[in-house]
C-alpha cells in the first residue's frame, strides 16, 4: 500500500500549474470578470487540449495520454485551482465519444444539477453520461475495475448530443466566469454520474487549497495594530480550519480516484464541496472589507465554489448515499460496538 | 497511490487474521474501568500474547504499511486495543527507540513489547498544562542521580504504572525552553505519592503525582541534559501523529452498530439524522485515508512524524465528539443511563479535544509550524 503521489504524478500536477500559471495569470482572471459575458477563450482551450487535459484518459492507440483517474483528479485539482473557465469536465468525459472534444475542436457541455454551463458557448450539448467506450469490465463483486477509478460505470449512458437542454432558459449568473441556463425537469433528478462528481470534487479541492494560500499570504502582509493581523488567533484559528479542511478533503478525492467506490466519491464530493465554501468564505473574512469588493479574487473563488457546490451530488444527495453505503456495511459488521478505549 | 497490499502485507494480513480467530475466543473477560489490577492483567495478558505471536512490535517497526493492516485487522475483529500500554508502546516507546542510548533501548523497549512494564507520562503539572515549557518540577543533580521535587497532574494510569516519562527543570536559570531534561522515573521510588483524580465519567483514569525529593539515576535521562524540549517535541510528535489512528477503525465500527440500532429502534426513518450518520460515515472514511496517506508520506520520509499529525488529531478528536451526541440523537432515553455502553463512552468523548494538547493548541500548531504565520499575539 503506498498512498502517495508517484514522481511522475507529482511531475504531472507541477506542469499542469506551470501552464495554468502561464495561460491564465491573475490578471486575465479579473479582466474576463470585469468584461461582461463571459467568451470562452478558445486558444486557451487548444492549449488545454494540447497539454491532455480532454484526452488523458483515451487509451493511447485511440490517440490519449493513457492515464487514469488519479492523474485526472491531479489535473483538475490544478484547473480548480486556477479557476480555468469553460465546461471542462463535461468536455473531458465526452473525450473518445463525441468527435473533436478530446482535441479541443468541440467544446462540450451538459446540464447537471439543474442547471447547465456555457450552453452558447458550447458546440455540443451531452445528452448523457459515459457510453460503452467509457465503461471496462466491472471488476470482482460488481465494482469497478482497479485503476478505473470513479470514471466509468453507472446506470447513465446515452447520446452524444441528447435533448439535455431543451427549454434552457438563461439567468443571470452569480459567477460572472460561469454563464449558467436554468434547464426543468429530469436533468436534475435520477442517477448522478460519479465520473462528474469525482472531478468536480477534485476542482472544488484546488479551490480549498487556493484560497488558504491567499488568505495565509495576506494575513502575513496585512498589519493592524502595528502588527501583521497573521499574529491574532483568531485569525490564525480559522486558517489552520482552512488548512485541515483542505488536507481532509485531499485524502478523500485522491482515495475515491484509486478506488472508483461511488460512495466514497459522494463522500469526496460532500468534503470537497465543504472545504471550498467554508474556506472561500473564510478567506473573504480574513480579508476585511478588500475581501468584500470587487478588487479581491477571492469571491470569484466563492463563487465558482457555489456553482460547483450545486451540481450532483448535492449535500443532501451525498450524505444519503454515504448512509445507504453505512447501512450496507453495518449488515456485514460482526460484533459487538468497540468499547471505549481509554487514553 | 495504490491501496492494493504488498505480497508481504497481504501474507501478513492472512496470517494474523487467522491468529485472531483462534486467540480472541480465549480471552478472559475484560475487566471493569475501575479495577485496575484487572485492567492492569488484563492488558499486559494481551500484549504478551501479541508478543509471543511475534506481533508485538507493529507500533514502531520501519513497515508502517504492515501497522495499517494490523490496527484494520485487530479491531475489525474486536480485538483490544493497546489499553494500559498506550504510553509505552505508543509515545515513551518510540521515543526510546528514537533517542535513546543503545542501553537504554536494551533496558526498556523489550519490556515494553512484552507487556512487563507499564508506562505513564508526567509532562502536565497543575500550573504547566497548554503551557508545557513553563513546568516547575525540578531536578537537581547529587552523585550519579536526580533528586527530583515538584508535582504531576492528569497522569493517566499512574496507578498501575512501573515508569513514568518525566519532564522535569534541569536548569532555573537557562530560557524556559533550554532548561528540561527527560527523565525516566521508577515508579516505585521512595518520595512518590498518587492520588487518584475521579473523572466526569465517573472512573478514576488519571492522577495527580507528587514528588518529593525522589532519587532518580542520571543514567535515565533520555537525551542530552538540558535539551529535554527537543526530546519532548519528539515524544508529542508520535502521541499526535500516531497514537490515535488505531481509534479511527473503532470509531467507524462504533458508528456501524449505532446504524444498526438506528434502523432497529426506526430512528434511521429521519433524513436529518440518516443523514447526519451518512455524514459521520464520510468523515471517518476519510480520517481513515487521511492516515493512510500520513502513513506513507511517513514512510517515504522516515522517522518520527511531522506536525501534520496536529491536522488529524484536531479532526479526529471533534469527530469522535459528533460520533457521540449522533449516538445520542439515536438512542433516545437510553443515552442518559449509565448502565448502557454509550453514556460513558459519550462522556469519555469530551476528553478527545483536551488530552494531547487541546484543540486550540493544535490550531496554534497548524497556523504557525505549517503556514507559517508569526509566533504569538495570542
Ligand atoms: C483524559 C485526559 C488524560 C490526560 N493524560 C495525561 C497524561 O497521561 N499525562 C500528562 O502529562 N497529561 C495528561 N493530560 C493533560 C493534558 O495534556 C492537558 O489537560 C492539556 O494539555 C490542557 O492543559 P490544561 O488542562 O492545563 O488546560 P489549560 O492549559 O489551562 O487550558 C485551559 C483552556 O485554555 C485554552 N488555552 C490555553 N492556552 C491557550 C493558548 N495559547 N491559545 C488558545 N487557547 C489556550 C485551552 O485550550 C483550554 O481551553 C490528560 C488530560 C486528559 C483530559
Amino acid at each position: 500500500m503506498r498512498f502517495r503521489l508517484t514522481d511522475d504524478q507529482r511531475a504531472l500536477k507541477s506542469a499542469t500549474r506551470e501552464l495554468l500559471d502561464r495561460l491564465r495569470p491573475p490578471k486575465a482572471l479579473r479582466a474576463d470578470a470585469s468584461g461582461g459575458a463571459p467568451r470562452l477563450d478558445r486558444v486557451m482551450w487548444a492549449a488545454l487540449a494540447e497539454a491532455g487535459v480532454f484526452a488523458l484518459r483515451l487509451p493511447e492507440d485511440a490517440g490519449g495520454v493513457g492515464l487514469g483517474a488519479p492523474e485526472a483528479v491531479l489535473v483538475f485539482e490544478e484547473l480548480g485551482r486556477a479557476l480555468a473557465p469553460g465546461p471542462l469536465v463535461a468536455t473531458h468525459l465526452a473525450a473518445g465519444r463525441v468527435p473533436g472534444a478530446a482535441t479541443g475542436e468541440t467544446v462540450v457541455t451538459r446540464a447537471d444539477g439543474g442547471l447547465v454551463a456555457w450552453l452558447d458557448e458550447a458546440d455540443v450539448v451531452d445528452g448523457g453520461p459515459a457510453g460503452p467506450a467509457e465503461s471496462p469490465a466491472p471488476g470482482p463483486g460488481g465494482r469497478t475495475a482497479p485503476g478505473a477509478g470513479g470514471l466509468s460505470g453507472g446506470p447513465w449512458g446515452g447520446p452524444a448530443s441528447g435533448p439535455g437542454a431543451q427549454g434552457a432558459v438563461p439567468l443571470r449568473s452569480v459567477d460572472p466566469l460561469t454563464p449558467l441556463h436554468r434547464v426543468p425537469g429530469p436533468a436534475a433528478d435520477g442517477p448522478w454520474d460519479p465520473a462528474a462528481a469525482l472531478l468536480t470534487a477534485a476542482e472544488q479541492l484546488g479551490t480549498a487549497g487556493r484560497v488558504t494560500e491567499l488568505a495565509v499570504r495576506y494575513a502575513r502582509e496585512r498589519e493592524q495594530f502595528g502588527r501583521p493581523v497573521g499574529s491574532f488567533q483568531a485569525v490564525k484559528h480559522l486558517c489552520a480550519g482552512m488548512l485541515v479542511r483542505t488536507e481532509l478533503a485531499r485524502a478523500a478525492v485522491y482515495a475515491a480516484a484509486v478506488t472508483g467506490d461511488p460512495a466514497e466519491t459522494a463522500g469526496a464530493k460532500l468534503l470537497a464541496d465543504e472545504a471550498a465554501v467554508a474556506n472561500a468564505r473564510d478567506c473573504v473574512q480574513i480579508h476585511g472589507g478588500m475581501g468584500f469588493t470587487w478588487e479581491a479574487d477571492v469571491h470569484l473563488h466563492l463563487k465558482r465554489a457555489w456553482v460547483r457546490a450545486r451540481s450532483r451530488p448535492t449535500a443532501d444527495e451525498a450524505a444519503e448515499t454515504a448512509a445507504l453505503a453505512l447501512a450496507e456495511s453495518a449488515g456485514e459488521s460482526t460484533g459487538p460496538p468497540v468499547p471505549n478505549q481509554a487514553l | 497511490m495504490d491501496f492494493g497490499l504488498t505480497e508481504e502485507e497481504a501474507e501478513f494480513r492472512a496470517e494474523l487474521r487467522s491468529w485472531l480467530a483462534t486467540t480472541l475466543p480465549r480471552l478472559p473477560p475484560k475487566p471493569s474501568p475501575d479495577d485496575w489490577p484487572g485492567r492492569r492483567a488484563y492488558d499486559t495478558h494481551w500484549q504478551r500474547l501479541l508478543y509471543d505471536a511475534g506481533y508485538a512490535h507493529l507500533h514502531w517497526e520501519a513497515a508502517p504499511g504492515l501497522r495499517l493492516v494490523f490496527l484494520e485487522e485487530t479491531e475489525l475483529a474486536g480485538a483490544p486495543y493497546v489499553g494500559a500500554n498506550f504510553v509505552g508502546l505508543l509515545h515513551a516507546g518510540p521515543t526510546i527507540a528514537a533517542e535513546g542510548t543503545p542501553e537504554q533501548r536494551e533496558r526498556w523497549l523489550g519490556p515494553i513489547l512484552r507487556g512487563d512494564e507499564i508506562w505513564c507520562q508526567g509532562f502536565s503539572e497543575p500550573d504547566a498544562g497548554s503551557d508545557l515549557a513553563s513546568l516547575r518540577t525540578r531536578a537537581v543533580r547529587d552523585g550519579d542521580d536526580y533528586l527530583v521535587t515538584g508535582s504531576k497532574i492528569w497522569t493517566s494510569h499512574a496507578e498501575i504504572a512501573d515508569w513514568c516519562e518525566l519532564l522535569v527543570r534541569t536548569d532555573p536559570d537557562a530560557h524556559r525552553h533550554r532548561g528540561i531534561s527527560w527523565l525516566a522515573l521508577p515508579m516505585d521510588a521512595p518520595g512518590i505519592t498518587v492520588r487518584p483524580l475521579r473523572t466526569l465519567a465517573g472512573t478514576a483514569e488519571f492522577a495527580e503525582v507528587f514528588l518529593d525529593e525522589v532519587r532518580v539515576p542520571v543514567a535515565n535521562r533520555v537525551g542530552a541534559e538540558n535539551d529535554g524540549w527537543r526530546v519532548t517535541m519528539v515524544t508529542l510528535s508520535f502521541e499526535r501523529g500516531t497514537a490515535f489512528v488505531g481509534e479511527v477503525v473503532a470509531c467507524r465500527r462504533t458508528l456501524a452498530a449505532l446504524a444498526v440500532r438506528a434502523r432497529e429502534n426506526g430512528r434511521w426513518d429521519d433524513p436529518a439524522l440518516r443523514r447526519r450518520l451518512g455524514r459521520l460515515h464520510t468523515e471517518f472514511t476519510a480520517l481513515w485515508r487521511l492516515t493512510q496517506w500520513n502513513v506513507s508520506e511517513a514512510r517515504a520520509g522516515g522517522g518520527v512524524p511531522g506536525p501534520g499529525g496536529s491536522v488529524f488529531k484536531l479532526r479526529y478528536s471533534g469527530a469522535r465528539q459528533e460520533l457521540y451526541e449522533a449516538a445520542a440523537e439515536v438512542l433516545g432515553p437510553d443515552a442518559l443511563d449509565l448502565d448502557r455502553e454509550w453514556a460513558v463512552d459519550r462522556l469519555s468523548a469530551l476528553s478527545y479535544t483536551i488530552a494531547a494538547g487541546t484543540s486550540q493548541i493544535q490550531r496554534n500548531i497548524i497556523a504557525e509550524r505549517l503556514l507559517g504565520l508569526p509566533k504569538g499575539g495570542a
